[in-house]
Order: C-alpha cells, then structure tokens, then sequence
C-alpha cells in the first residue's frame, strides 16, 4: 500500500483534472435531468390540419390564428369526358375560422350546395401527453349549427326552425407514433326537414379516419362515417380519402370523397353517391393562415 | 498509512475545489435571428441550461428546441416539423472551452473578451465552431455573451426553394447567460 508521495500528487493532479472534465459534463446531465423530470411532453400535430377531409380532426388553430379556406366539390369523375370528368361544374364553401385561445376554436362558412350557412365551435378537453401527465388520448367537442337557406315552393309554409340543423361530435384521437394516428368520432345529428328525406330526423354515426405522415410536407388521410339509423333514407355513407400538402405559405388538401355537401350533417346523412357506382368525386380544400394578433410570451 | 491518510485529504480538497468552479444556469436566453427579404424571423428560447468551468474554461450548453418561441404560431411549427425535428431530435447542444479562460479576473468586475472553441450540435449534426464572447463580471456575477452565426446547410437543414426569399441560409445565434454558484 506504499508508495512515494510524488506519484500519489500526480495520480491526484491526473484524477482532479479527471473530476473536473466529468463534473461539468455530469452537473449538465444532472440539470437536464431534473429539468425533465417534473414536465408533460404534449403531443402535437396528430393530424397535419384542422380537416381529414370533410369532416374535424383533433387539431385546433393557435390562439388568435385566422384561417381562410376555400373548399371545392367537382361533379362525379363518372359524369363524362363532356363533363371533363366532372371538373366542369362545381360547388364550393367559404369558410374562416379563427382560434380564441389554443384550446378553442370558432368558425362559420357558407357554402353554395343548399345555400347553407353554417358555424361550429371545437373545444379541446384533453390532449394526449407523456411524463408528468400521462394521457393516453385527445378529446374534444365539435357542436356544429347549419341553416338551409335555399327559396321554397312554399315559403310561407316553411318555418325557419325547419330550416336549421345541427351535430354534436365528440373527437377521440391517438398519435400513435410520428406517422400515424386514429380519430374516432361518435356523432348525433338532428337534421332540418327541408334539405333531404330523412327516415329519422335524428341520427347517430360513428366516424373512423387516420392520417399516414409520407413525408414532411405530405399526409394521406382517409375518414369513413357509418351511420347508425335512418337506414331507409337515400342517403349512402361517406368515405374519403385524401392528401394534404404544404407549400411554406399555402396548404391544398385534394380528396376523393362521395359527397357533394361541406357540412357535417349533409356528408354524413345526405350523401346519395356511392363509390361502387363510380360516383366519385374530386375536390380540393385551399387554405391560408393569418396570425391576428402577434404571441405573448 | 500516514501518507494515505495525507493523501485522501488532499484528494478530497482537490475535489472540493473542482466542485467550487462550476457555474450553472438554467434559464440562460439563446435567441436566433433570420433576415431575408420578405421577412425576418426571431425566436427566443429562455430555459437554456448551461454549465460553466471557471477554472479549465469548459462550458457547456443544451436547450430544447422546442423551447424556441416565435412571434407566429405558424413560424413555431415549421420550425418544429419541418426544420428542426424537434420530435427526432429534441435537443441542441454546445461543449466547448473558453480559451483564453486565464484573462478573466473573476474577482474583479469587468468586461473580458473571450473565444471559445467547441462542438456545436443541431440537428444531430456535430460542426466544430470557433466564435467570439465576451465573459462580464459585474457585483460578483458572471455572465457569458457571444454572438455568431451558423449556415443552416451545415447542419442538414433543407429550406424549399419557395421559402427561401423568407428564411434565410445564414442565421445569426446570441447568447445570453447569467449564471450562479453550485
């Protein structure tokens, strides 16, 4: 155990140097480590936009984010080459939403099909999160209110109550890694009475639609709406599949869907195409954010 | 047995002292600057942590990316999706030594001009980068300052040709930290 004191100081000098490129490094660690310990890591970006296609994702605009869009519905792919594959006639929905804090978002639109004007509110209840929170889900609810608000034969007859409908969807989501994610989206629809031959005026639909990230600036996205009544009406249910692409300023969405309608309750209830008939139809979503207010930090 | 004796305590002082150079902070600022242009950009980040060797020099930095805080919601998740990958790469980080680290009199108040020399890392890309800084001591505190720049394609960053008029291939980096005694 005997050794000279002058090899014990260098043995000390080479082990204090040691302690001292290991001390920063570890104390870093260390600080990193207690930084993280107490956080919840929130899960963004489950879907790319606040649409899959027709219908709500889970996503919301950030507070005081105004987001104009301009939707397009082509005629059926299978009207013709006349028809230039339905590109020829089209209907389309102006819309704005706008984000009043990062949890809730409003919007209102009107679109050309059954001259519908229509407003929504989505609110956010939970959000998926890991660490100090650990939530397995996203929720949120989507009330939605729309007014048909096409002339009638017999105007004097029709009450504006008989003109309004309105949905309630609930939003249940899952980011389940970097390049998918699931939406469930269980749905009531009280319909107006003008619009469409409803076998009930009331009706339940369970909505299904994921995302698959491609790339940075490229999703898929496909949504399905089955309905669970009013099964003697007309009305077939909605499937879509779409794309979403970023562009730095400008987002497109383009989709092929079998629905004619923008708003929830005429995709969901009033969709008379059906893809097996080859009623398909092309159309594309334009939208432009415009940050209102700069963010407080 | 003596000798040990004397040399465990040496040994426990030395580390005392090695203890007694370290410096921390963990809400240094760190804020980057685009100009192009259509539009400059700015974002701050204000929970950088870092650690400072008085005594060797050593200093190191780590910062969540997604701590960066930009006047536009939109700026903030391009950013995040699309530049920096804050998902697959969470953190950026600097280790590096202050090189003439023996002409800071931190004993007296003062404005020390320093170069420090060392791994930057973002993007999960390493460059060895040199910049100038300034170390200030002012009522027994010590701050660090520098300010430099990087090029974005040094460290595997693509910019669109269509945002390019709107983010620049150079961005300029300041450094702000306070830091105190552990």
């Amino acid at each position: 155990m005997r050794f000279p004191p002058i090899l014990a100081i260098i043995a000390l000098s080479s082990l204090s140097s040691a302690a001292f490129a290991q001390d920063s490094t570890e104390l870093l660690r260390e600080l990193i480590h207690e930084s993280e310990i107490n956080k919840t890591n929130y899960i963004e970006n489950t879907f790319k936009y606040t649409r899959v296609v027709d219908g709500h994702s889970i996503v919301n605009l950030p507070a005081h984010v105004l987001d104009v869009r301009i939707s397009h519905r082509f005629d059926p792919i299978n009207s013709g080459l006349y028809n230039f594959l339905g590109l020829d006639a089209a209907v389309m929905r102006l819309g704005f939403d706008y984000g009043i804090t990062n949890n809730i978002m409003i919007g209102a639109g009107h679109s050309v099909y059954q001259k519908t004007y229509d407003a929504f509110f989505k609110i956010r209840l939970l959000k998926q999160s890991t660490g100090e929170v650990n939530m397995p889900l996203s929720l949120s609810f989507v009330p939605t209110i729309a007014i048909n608000t096409l002339k009638q034969f017999n105007a004097e007859k029709t009450l504006f109550s008989d003109r309004v409908s309105w949905v309630m969807q609930l939003l249940i989501a899952k980011k389940f890694s970097e390049k998918f994610s699931l939406q469930l989206m269980p749905t009531f629809i009280h319909a107006d009475k003008i619009s469409f031959a409803h076998v009930d005026l009331n009706i339940a639909a369970i909505g299904f639609a994921a995302t698959r990230r491609i790339s940075k600036r490229l999703n898929i996205n496909g949504e399905y709406y089955y309905r669970l009544n009013d099964n003697g009406s007309a009305a077939h249910n909605v499937l879509s599949f779409g794309i979403d692409l970023g562009t730095g300023g400008h987002v497109f969405q383009l989709h092929f869907t079998n629905s004619i309608g923008m708003t929830e309750k005429s995709f969901i209830s009033e969709t008379t195409n059906q893809w097996e008939d080859g009623n398909i139809l092309f159309g594309f979503n334009i939208s432009r954010v415009f940050q209102l207010k700069k963010k407080h930090y | 047995m003596k000798r040990n004796l004397f040399s465990f305590i040496l040994f426990l002082f030395v580390l005392q002292q090695a203890n007694g150079q370290l410096y921390y902070t963990k809400n240094g600022s760190i804020s980057f600057f685009s100009k192009s242009p259509l539009q400059d950009i700015e974002a701050d980040n204000n929970q950088v942590i870092s650690v400072l060797n008085i005594q060797s020099g050593q200093i190191e930095f780590s910062l969540l990316n997604n701590a960066f805080h930009f006047p536009k919601a939109k700026m903030e998740e391009d950013f995040n999706e699309n530049y920096i990958e804050s998902d697959t790469y969470p953190r950026s980080s600097f280790k590096g030594t202050l090189i003439n680290i023996n002409k800071v009199d931190f004993t007296k108040d003062g404005n020390y001009p320093v170069m420090v020399k060392g791994d930057l890392t973002i993007h999960g890309i390493t460059k060895n980068i040199t910049a100038n800084g300034a170390i200030i001591i002012s009522k027994a505190t010590i701050s660090a300052y520098s300010s430099f720049t990087v090029f974005v394609k040094d460290y595997d960053i693509k910019i669109p040709t269509i945002v390019s008029n709107k983010i620049s291939e150079k961005i300029q980096i300041k450094i702000n930290c306070s830091y105190q005694k552990k």
